[in-house]
């Protein structure tokens, strides 16, 4: 078959084709996938907020929608979780934008106490092998590196270069500061979120 | 033209990291791990198999000064396709490789092939051209993530070979990757002109 010639309307009914066919395609898939993105993105949240909070039995999720704290002009979503009636603790996921590479999005919980029960990195561009690590250096028992069952009111959450208690990675400390300046604008939205509670 | 010729033109003669010395963006960017490497390049081949396909079968409705715009549109349909996928199929691959997904649209193998080959042979052919550059690539990458995962963790495909702590960071980063690259490219060209 020999080929079209370079005629203005060639191009045009072409081209046209081509992208509506290939805007048709997507427009289709966009509704197929819609569905199960949504899910994917909602199941990776349930599993962070299980991961870091004591056993609950409500959906964190159903009440996050109105639980925006603002901390610093950030945004903080607050996951609280229940046991029955009774308030276990909550999840609050936040971010910071000193991290050596940019963004750091992190989740913490928090129990009913304010005590740190857990933390998940949920997102971050730090160097691998340094401030990468922080997703498990934070958990370790040596020395002082753990945040875990610590009360940020008690412990001072800032790296111990700077007076703090707390172990930074060695060879990134800027991302430790990040890391535990991130956990404390969370612990600031979690006690605004607890007072707001006990005030109702 | 041969089948087998045409599979073996992509993995060997024109491999396009270590021949061609194309698409070094995803190359150095995805290869931290077998696994990311394995995976980038399996989506890499998805699509260029897909958009060779519809490039040839549509070769002849293009008009010529008209062909590259049309060729990216192809691709970028199928590019976007593969990440919806993902995200909705495999949403923890689709965080590890992130931004290199979308950017497979400007991966220029992709376009290359589609210029130099899928523009000028049958579907079938085409098909089989984008399985065998896709394969290099594949095999390429996995190599280059194999080679960087032992050298900087002590694991291939996240199996443990020796203690991390005698691994050497450098091959995880950015420089490790140019350094491993160059090493392979030049060993893979060694065992080429002797056979």
């Amino acid at each position: 078959m020999k080929k079209l010639a370079s005629t203005l309307p060639n191009m045009i009914i072409s081209l046209g084709v081509i992208t509506i066919v290939a805007s048709a395609l997507l427009a289709w898939a966009n509704g197929v996938t819609a569905e199960p993105i949504a899910a994917a993105e909602k199941q990776t949240r349930v599993d962070a907020i299980k991961d870091v909070l004591p056993a609950f039995d409500n959906d964190p999720l159903a009440k996050a929608q109105d639980v925006n704290v603002i901390v610093g002009g950030n945004p903080f979503i607050v996951y609280p979780a229940f046991e029955g009636d009774k308030f276990v603790g909550a999840a609050v996921e936040g971010y910071t934008l000193n991290g050596f590479s940019g963004e750091v999005k992190v989740m913490y919980g928090f129990d009913a106490d304010g005590v740190v029960r857990g933390y998940q990195v949920l997102s971050h561009a730090e160097t691998p092998g340094l401030g990468a690590k922080m997703n498990e250096w934070f958990r370790m028992e040596e020395g002082n590196r753990s945040v875990i069952d610590k009360d940020p009111a008690t412990v001072n959450m800032t790296v111990a270069k700077d007076g703090g208690d707390i172990d930074a990675i060695t060879a990134a400390t800027i991302s430790s500061r990040a890391f535990l300046s991130a956990l404390c604008d969370c612990y600031k939205a979690f006690v605004t979120y607890k007072n707001d509670r006990n005030n109702e | 033209m041969n089948k087998l010729r045409i599979i073996y033109n992509g993995l060997v003669v024109e491999n396009p990291t270590f021949v061609l010395l194309l698409g070094m963006c995803p190359t150095l960017g995805t290869t931290g791990s077998a696994m990311n490497g394995m995976s980038m390049g399996l989506a890499t081949m998805g699509v260029l198999i897909c958009s060779n396909i519809v490039i040839s079968a549509i070769k002849s409705l293009v008009p010529d000064k008209v062909r590259i715009p049309a060729f990216i549109v192809v691709i970028a349909t199928f590019v976007t396709l593969l990440q919806m996928m993902m995200q909705a199929y495999l949403p923890e691959l689709n965080a590890s490789l992130g931004l290199f997904i979308p950017l497979i649209v400007v991966n220029c193998i992709v376009l290359g092939r589609a210029e130099a080959f899928a523009s000028r042979h049958s579907v079938i052919d085409s098909a089989f051209d984008g399985v065998g550059i896709g394969l290099g690539f594949t095999v390429a990458l996995t190599l280059l993530g194999a080679v960087r995962e032992i050298l900087g963790t002590g694991c291939v495909f996240g199996a443990q070979v020796y203690p991390e702590t005698y691994g050497s960071l450098v091959f995880v980063l950015a420089p490790g990757a140019f350094i491993a690259l160059g090493f392979l490219v030049a060993l893979f060209n060694y065992i080429r002109n002797r056979s």
